[in-house]
């Protein structure tokens, strides 16, 4: 497997191109990025285009090109989960983040965990928050690494070589993570919303061409679903005492869509937008990604319909990668080479941008809430951005260690495993713009939530992320994200009704007025 | 209209935002292959459509906002 010199040269000249712009991007508006709510948040003014281009980031990542794709590829319809998902986090964001953005710009805050510890003057609730945001990254920024990889992989630089204690390494992941981590450590937020407006351009094309060429040359939609084996092409049906694929698709669209705004680097790019009416207007013009995943989501079937899967040439990419391998075999097979090199750029980068996003985040949540609460009070300003920059370092070798010990068949996995963690922060922080239970309440739940996730994805080793619950003789299959937060919402109710009947009570910093 | 009401009132035009939920949540309406659109099975083009839908399912409850000035 070794690609053609023409796609190399485009590769690496486009993705060379984009680097060098995210350096640039630090100078952008220049600011002295020593200060972390520069380096962290832009500055707090980016407009209605640019929170649009920054947010399309969380979606278009490599979980739309190789992780949903890949799902729809060796699962079938199961992996549409993704666009329901894509489609309801939108009326959430309406209703819930407007209120998030006001009360943060009222008070300053600038993470999830500063909020919780202003609404509800608990300091171990806040660091529970944080160290969550920034445990459940590592694994989702693991995906990108792994997305990054397999196109270096695709473009005929499947090599290995043996390192000291990590054992055998592939070189497109250490590439990867060399180039996420020079790129991130040096550009902050600004570099990277420059950046973003690029990466989007360069993913439009290569949607448009795909799900225009592609099934045309395939003969119409209709031939690729006809190749499709017809038990996959809809959920199976449930049982009498089990509930089905039906129900996990929809436990796994819910979780997904209450965990996507947990994320730190969402919180992120929801603050740093210039208004709440920013917010607002996204929460309508960002399904204009989700249309594109939906269309780049059967990409996982037109790779069926060309059968790529059985061409010697592809052998030992799926052989790597399982079926992760799925797209970048799809395009080149299909595409000419000079357009491989556009497709793959736009996967790379389009993977780049959101870790890099997701790892500032993780750097803003460490250095406020950890750092500057709980290790050196009394920091310099440089200090405290230090501290940032040095965690997102540590977050990128964290991922590097999820992708190095879970290769699962499915690299959507990695999502999922985060999801299951940070979707337990959603009482204490999105269900808080609305209703505040007891602190201890939300601490408890949390603890029960964190470890009846985590129990559910190690019984099923860390490679999937339903887990069959059986309830009055009857089986369950449900997103453990979810499950674990029923839990953790009964919990955290119960304890708040005794802690309010013992009258404990702690300071709430934020009014009602503060939300609107 | 209703501008004489209280500002925390409940406004009906966010009930459009509980029917994206209502279309997306119910397996046993959308899972099945026929009516095909352009080749392409119920299933697909429903979720699909939705998307587009639930965007336009904010609209009445966004300009709502504005117009109060929120």
């Amino acid at each position: 497997m070794s690609a053609h010199p023409v796609t190399l040269v485009v590769f690496f000249a486009l993705f060379a191109g984009v680097a060098l712009l995210g350096l640039l991007g630090s100078r952008w508006r220049a600011a002295d990025l020593s200060q972390l709510a520069e380096w962290g948040l832009g500055g707090r003014r980016f407009g209605t285009v640019i929170t649009w281009f920054l947010m399309g980031g969380d979606l278009y990542t490599a979980y739309t090109f190789i992780a949903v794709p890949a799902l729809m590829f060796g699962a079938g319809a199961t992996g549409f989960f993704a666009i329901p998902y894509a489609t309801l986090m939108y009326p959430l964001l309406f209703l819930f983040f407007p209120r998030l953005w006001s009360v943060a710009r009222r008070h300053g805050y600038v993470t999830a965990a500063d909020f919780v510890r202003g609404r509800f003057g608990n300091r171990p609730l806040a660091l529970a928050v944080a160290l969550t945001g920034i445990v459940a990254t590592m694994p989702y920024i693991a995906l990108q690494l792994m997305g990054m990889q397999v196109v270096i992989a695709a473009l005929g630089l499947n090599y290995t070589m043996a390192l000291p204690l990590l054992g055998s390494v592939s070189l497109p992941l250490i590439g990867a993570f060399i180039v996420l981590a020079a790129y991130t450590y040096n550009s902050g937020l600004r570099g990277t919303a420059l950046v973003a407006v690029v990466k989007d351009m360069l993913v439009y094309v290569t949607v448009l061409a795909a799900i225009i060429i592609i099934p045309s040359e395939l003969g119409g939609y209709d031939k690729v679903f006809a190749s499709v084996d017809p038990k996959l092409l809809i959920l199976a049906h449930g049982t009498a005492n089990n509930l089905g694929p039906g129900f996990a698709y929809v436990s796994l669209c819910i979780g997904s869509t209450l965990a996507l705004f947990m994320y730190p680097h969402a919180v992120t790019g929801l603050l740093s937008a210039s208004s709440r009416h920013v917010v607002k207007r996204n929460s309508m013009i960002l399904p204009a990604y989700s249309v594109a995943l939906a269309l780049v989501a059967l990409l996982g079937y037109m790779a069926i319909a060309t059968g790529v899967k059985a061409m010697p040439a592809y052998a030992a990419g799926f052989a790597s990668f399982g079926n992760n391998f799925a797209v970048p075999a799809l395009f080149l097979h299909m595409f000419p080479a000079w357009f491989v090199g556009v497709a793959f750029a736009a996967i790379a980068i389009g993977a780049l941008v959101p870790a890099s996003m997701m790892a500032i985040a993780c750097g803003n949540l460490f250095s406020r809430n950890i750092y500057k609460d709980f290790i050196n009070p009394a920091c310099t300003p440089a200090e405290e951005s230090r501290a940032a920059k040095l965690t997102s370092l540590a977050v990128k070798l964290g991922a590097l260690i999820f992708v190095l010990e879970l290769q699962s068949t499915y690299a959507i996995q990695l999502q999922l495993l985060g999801g299951i963690w940070i979707c337990q922060t959603v009482p204490a922080v999105m269900l808080a713009l609305y209703v505040r239970l007891n602190p201890w309440g939300l601490l408890a739940g949390w603890a029960a939530g964190m470890t009846a996730g985590t129990y559910m994805a190690w019984t099923l080793g860390f490679k999937g992320s339903t887990y069959p619950l059986h309830l009055f003789g009857l089986t369950i299959p449900c997103y453990a994200a979810l499950s674990a937060l029923v839990l953790n919402l009964l919990i955290a109710g119960v304890v708040s009704v005794v802690a309010s009947a013992l009258s404990v009570v702690s300071a709430d910093q934020t009014v009602a007025e503060d939300y609107r | 209209m209703d501008e004489e009401k209280p500002r925390r009132k409940f406004h009906p035009v966010y009930l459009l935002l509980a029917l994206p939920f209502i279309a997306d949540l119910w397996p046993p309406f959308y899972n099945r292959i026929s009516p095909e659109l352009f080749g392409i099975p119920f299933f697909y083009w429903w979720q699909t459509l939705w998307i587009v839908l639930a965007a336009l399912c904010i609209l009445p409850a966004y300009l709502n906002e504005v117009r109060r000035g929120k």
